[in-house]
């Protein structure tokens, strides 16, 4: 397996503040590496740090084979950037813009053009091509930045919370574009607030907090590192509440939490064996369960008890969806 | 923590020597013409930008040469003739705001960091919105000098000697621009800057022998005066333009500028390299 990005111990002070305090990051070619951390984590100063733009003050990081420090333009000639701060000119066309960054790359005029016409048409923004960026919506000025950063087919891709602030229909744009950039062997590196989004688009994910990666996994492992998977059985009729009791008791030697009027109850369960037995042990005593399910704890819980807080720090993030409801 | 073993990312890429690749003086070159290209792009889509290169001269002209000139000169057409090499050089002081607004809106709005995530030589941008503004520079003076002949201007050497002082002035703004750069740089917002940069553009361009004779000036502002570079370049253009001596105001110009750009440049250049 080849590493795409590899970042070892950064690390990064801004005046008595460590905003990076020994950060480890690695992507396999080709896959989506999430970057998930409330804000001022250091999700930002990484992917800087990540793509040239920042030096760190110590640690090293290799970006499809080019050292950081030591062959910035090499790394710079293989990334893609696309971030609230790397932005395009407002006043320039579509068009424009990425015929710009096209000649810039060193592509002959023909070809710039070419290009910007190829990406306009597959972000859906070949009828705004020759429109001012300033007189775009949100969502298709992320689209944009999306395109500008591909224009020199970069291998190692930074999307730096690429959906914070877009609608639900703009972010789903924009994960199926992610999604499609993956099928094309390009190594994505995405920071983001939201762990359903982590959920839904990293094929693993570093979970940091402080300046500091506090977990890493795919999205699964850090599920199931928060804690064991939950029982949970609802009973049709509500009396069988205590037989049930008892029996669970008995398959997991622990009490279970038991709603004496709702029929539900909970218990951890490590045990994927547990399941069929308990199948069995209701059948021989006549209980009939409504619901039975063994399920993963959300990302939210893994964060909450990985980290010691809810997702999203300070700021709330109310497009995670899974929050305030349990 | 992952366990997988990796083989040493050097590996993936063959052309990788590893070793610092430099951008060459040529590329650096042809990155900072496509991006005064883009500069040029932007001045063709809203020419209002301009205006204050354009409108503003003309406003100090005609309110100087109708309102005071005949006080002053005796003779407004005379005043005429005296004042507007003056304001053309006065005006590459006011039009190198210009490129230092440009360069901090690039910052603050992360158009600096988009350049700056591809490999394009890292002084590009400085060079491309510097001689982006040549242009603004160029446009600024030709609409000068036509509404400066319809108000009655003449050249009173010969075209050579006036386009000679075109690019003296020019070659000032090169120079100048400098101070504006690094101020640009320095400051946070990009609203601030107006009001930092007058307080060096206000004595260079008030503080000169361009609208008045400097015998009725005190003492203190009369050595100003006679220092001063805008004076000197003043000096120069009207030599060239419409006669007189050319040779004194011409070598304490060109010291000036190589002043400014020894003093500026570096302090400018590292201004740049902090902020981006």
């Amino acid at each position: 397996m080849t590493l795409a990005v590899q970042a070892e111990g950064l690390v990064k002070r801004f005046g008595t503040t460590k905003a990076l305090d020994g950060v480890d990051l690695a992507a396999p070619a080709g896959s989506i590496l999430g970057v998930l951390g409330p804000n001022g984590a250091g999700k930002t100063t990484s992917v800087r740090i990540l793509a040239t733009l920042l030096k760190p003050d110590a640690g090293n990081a290799t970006v499809a084979g080019h050292d950081v420090l030591r062959d910035p333009v090499g790394v710079r000639g293989k990334i893609g950037l696309t971030g609230q701060y790397a932005s395009v000119d407002e006043e320039l066309t579509g068009t424009e813009n990425l015929v710009l960054i096209g000649r810039l790359l060193e592509m002959s005029r023909s070809s710039a053009k070419a290009r910007a016409k190829e990406l306009l048409e597959r972000f859906g923004l070949t009828d705004a091509g020759n429109r001012a960026i300033k007189t775009y919506s949100g969502g298709m000025r992320r689209r944009l930045d999306l395109a500008a950063s591909l224009v020199g087919r970069p291998e190692v891709l930074y999307l730096d919370e690429p959906t914070t602030g877009l609608d639900p229909r703009s972010r789903n744009q924009v994960w199926d574009m992610v999604g499609a950039l993956t099928s094309e062997g390009v190594t994505v590196l995405l920071t983001t607030q939201y762990l359903e989004e982590a959920d839904q688009l990293a094929d693993r994910i570093s979970v940091i907090d402080h300046g500091r990666v506090v977990a890493e996994g795919r999205a699964d492992e850090l599920k199931r590192h928060s804690g064991s998977q939950t029982l949970q059985v609802r009973l049709s009729d509500p009396d069988d509440v205590t037989a049930t009791e008892t029996i669970l008791r008995e398959l997991t030697e622990r009490s279970p939490t038991a709603n004496h009027e709702t029929g539900l109850l909970t218990t951890p369960a490590e045990d994927p064996v547990l399941m069929s037995a308990l199948v069995r042990r209701l059948d021989e005593a006549g209980i009939v369960a409504d619901e039975l399910s063994l399920r993963l704890p959300s990302l939210d819980e893994a964060f909450l008890s990985i980290t010691g807080k809810p997702a999203g720090g300070e700021d709330s993030t109310p497009e995670s969806g899974e929050e305030s409801t349990a | 923590m992952s366990t997988t073993t990796v083989e040493r990312p050097e590996q993936a890429d063959q052309r990788s020597p590893g070793a610092t690749r430099r951008i060459g003086p040529l590329r650096t070159l042809q990155h900072g013409l496509t991006l005064a290209g883009r500069s040029v792009l932007k001045i063709r889509k809203s020419p209002e930008g301009l205006l204050d290169v354009t409108l503003q001269p003309i406003l100090f002209l005609a309110m100087f040469v109708y309102l005071l000139g005949g006080a002053i000169a005796g003779d407004t057409g005379e005043y005429l003739q005296r004042t507007l090499p003056g304001v053309m050089a006065m005006n590459m002081v006011f039009g190198s705001l210009g490129t230092g607004m440009q360069l901090n809106n690039d910052i603050t709005k992360g158009v600096f960091d988009r350049f700056r995530s591809l490999p394009v030589a890292r002084s590009a941008p400085l060079i491309g919105a510097v001689l982006g503004d040549v242009v603004r520079y160029v446009v600024s003076i030709a609409v000068l000098l036509v509404v400066a002949t319809l108000m009655g201007f003449r050249i009173e050497t010969n075209v050579v000697s006036a386009a000679a002082a075109i690019v003296l002035v020019i070659g000032f703004a090169l120079c100048v621009c400098w101070i504006s750069v690094m101020l640009g740089m320095l400051v946070k917002s990009q609203q601030a800057l107006p009001g930092v940069a007058m307080s060096f553009m206000f004595p260079l361009t008030m503080g000169s022998n361009v609208f008045a004779p400097t015998e009725t000036m005190p003492g203190w502002l009369q050595a100003w005066v006679s220092v001063n570079p805008v004076s000197k370049l003043a000096d120069t253009a009207r030599g060239l333009m419409i006669g007189g001596p050319v040779a004194g105001p011409l070598s304490a110009t060109l010291v000036w500028m190589v002043t400014l750009v020894v003093v500026f440049f570096p302090l400018a250049l590292g201004a740049y390299r902090r902020r981006v």
